[in-house]
């Protein structure tokens, strides 16, 4: 197993379904009287959290204190950030208390890499989301669920499955974890998007891409909203919100065209009525509750294999067995 | 009990006559007919001891834990006449040696029923160190209240590292630290076979 999560790209088949098959087992212990397992006593676990964050941040610490971690959360507003403290020296300060793991979540794409690569913590490092680069934790979870659904039984791939990711790709860190795991599980993605909001480049990833949503429907056994980033959009990509949710929007009509199996997923948070309806997104084929379950359970897998064995030496010599 | 202590004495004295002679790579020391006579008596012997089949829940110790338990279920079945299921309780999360490796896979847990007020019955192949079970004590507390934990393994083969016993033994199995058990099930290997293999001549 690898030290650190920077990137769904580190993760190799056998690491990414020993992942899913662990969170498999995990997702029971929500179901239990006492929600709590020993594993992670005394090790402490950071949430450093330089962007806003609802899901991801109490998923991650939920995770951690099920495996009854202790848990520091940082969140860049209130602390020394706001009086101009470098990623350096925040790090630098967490190493010196004695973390274990840093999550970190980063406005800019490749701070999770700088931290690890740099050696400023000794302790694993978890991409929490990093700009618009990278959210792994969120692609397992994501092909968590559609194992669930759509691959009971088999070897635990998604090999053949048919995913179609809508949305704002050019600012989606999640459809970049996305593809790179889907790939390594054997899934053919579709990409269907505004050519505005397609990123330079996607020629060149391991999906087809297309411009009309319509014609992507039919064959889709999952289908996966992406949220439109106004916060990150500094331009005008599409002429209006009305424009955009009637051409790329998911709503009842095209719900019914998908094929019966199918489900609707979303990563959160929603822009209800932008990318998707509230009827949609309330229906029963709709898996997005169930996504934010299913995270807890993957994170708690991410957190376990991370940090739950014996220190680096070990760990790399017999990492593949 | 009485007469599983006496068989298992019994058994015992055999062993220096076989540690005689020339060491080979494995030494049968129970074959399939064994290990299904043992299991029918541990069998006759859980239900004597608990009277009352309806109070009981069987708890495999995967892997080999948890088919045990289910060769054990069965037999219950028949001689109760009715449908008893095993579960299996894994106990990786609650190793005390887990940072001594790297993490391990987990196995999967499945408690057929409530546990509380309930006798549990905890099956492994093997009882050794005793951490095993140890973890297993404290996977069950968080599960629930049980009445009483009771213990049934194939095989006792001692160096106990903790104060734990077993209710209900296959076979005592004296070894010696140089030594090891290997279990072999017709569900996880190829037939049913227990040996020793190891150790000095």
């Amino acid at each position: 197993m690898i030290k650190n999560l920077l990137s769904a790209g580190d993760l190799d088949r056998t690491d990414a379904i020993r992942v899913l098959d662990t969170a498999e087992e995990l997702l029971g212990v929500a179901s239990r009287p006492i929600k709590k397992l020993p594993t992670l006593r005394g090790r402490t676990v950071v949430n450093l959290f330089f962007e806003d964050s609802t899901r991801t941040r109490i998923s991650f610490e939920a995770a951690a204190k099920r495996l009854s971690a202790d848990v520091i959360n940082f969140s860049a507003k209130g602390s020394s950030v706001s009086k101009g403290e470098s990623l350096k020296d925040t790090a630098l300060t967490l190493q010196a208390m004695g973390a274990d793991a840093v999550i970190i979540r980063h406005h800019s794409s490749g701070a999770p890499h700088r931290l690890a690569q740099a050696k400023w913590t000794k302790g694993a490092v978890i991409n929490a989301g990093d700009g618009t680069h990278e959210h792994p934790t969120q692609a397992l979870l994501d092909a968590f669920t559609m194992r669930r659904h759509l691959a009971q039984g088999g070897d635990g791939s998604l090999e053949g499955k048919n995913v179609t990711i809508v949305g704002d790709v050019l600012h989606s860190r999640v459809v970049r974890s996305n593809v790179l795991l889907l790939q390594t599980l054997g899934a053919n993605v579709t990409i269907v998007a505004p050519p505005t909001l397609l990123p330079v480049g996607v020629d060149r990833w391991p999906v087809t891409t297309s411009y009309d949503l319509d014609a992507s429907l039919e064959k889709a056994d999952a289908v996966m909203m992406l949220r439109v980033q106004a916060e990150r959009m500094n331009a005008s990509y599409f002429p209006s919100a009305r424009e955009y949710s009637r051409r790329y929007g998911l709503d009842t009509a095209r719900l019914n065209r998908l094929p019966d199996h199918a489900i609707v997923m979303h990563p959160g948070p929603m822009n209800r009525g932008m990318e998707i309806t509230a009827d949609v997104a309330d229906h029963v084929r709709s898996v997005i509750v169930e996504q934010v379950t299913n995270g807890v359970a993957v994170r708690m897998a991410v957190l376990y294999l991370l940090l739950g064995g014996a220190a680096d030496d070990t760990s790399t010599t017999e990492g593949n067995a | 009990m009485v007469a599983s202590d006496d068989a298992a004495r019994a058994d015992t004295a055999n062993i220096p006559d076989t540690a005689h002679t020339p060491p080979a790579a494995a030494r049968t020391v129970l074959d399939d007919q064994d290990i299904s006579r043992a299991l029918t008596r541990i069998t006759h012997e859980i239900l004597e001891r608990n009277r009352d089949s309806a109070g009981l829940v069987l708890l495999g110790i995967p892997t080999r834990g948890v088919h045990l338990a289910r060769r054990i279920a069965a037999r219950m079945s028949e001689v109760e006449g009715r449908t008893i299921t095993a579960g299996a309780l894994d106990i990786t999360m609650y190793r005390d040696d887990l940072r001594l490796k790297p993490a391990r896979a987990l196995e999967h847990t499945e408690i057929p029923d409530d546990i509380d007020g309930k006798v549990v019955v905890l099956i492994d192949d093997v009882l050794f160190s005793g951490r095993t079970i140890r973890a297993a004590l404290d996977a069950l507390n968080e599960l629930g209240r049980p009445k009483a934990v009771q213990l049934a393994v194939l095989i006792d083969r001692g160096h106990r590292e903790l104060p734990i016993r077993a209710d209900f033994v296959g076979k005592n199995l004296p070894t010696s630290l140089a030594e090891q058990v290997k279990v072999r099930l017709a569900e996880s290997d190829e037939g049913d076979s227990v040996a020793i293999a190891g150790g000095a001549a």
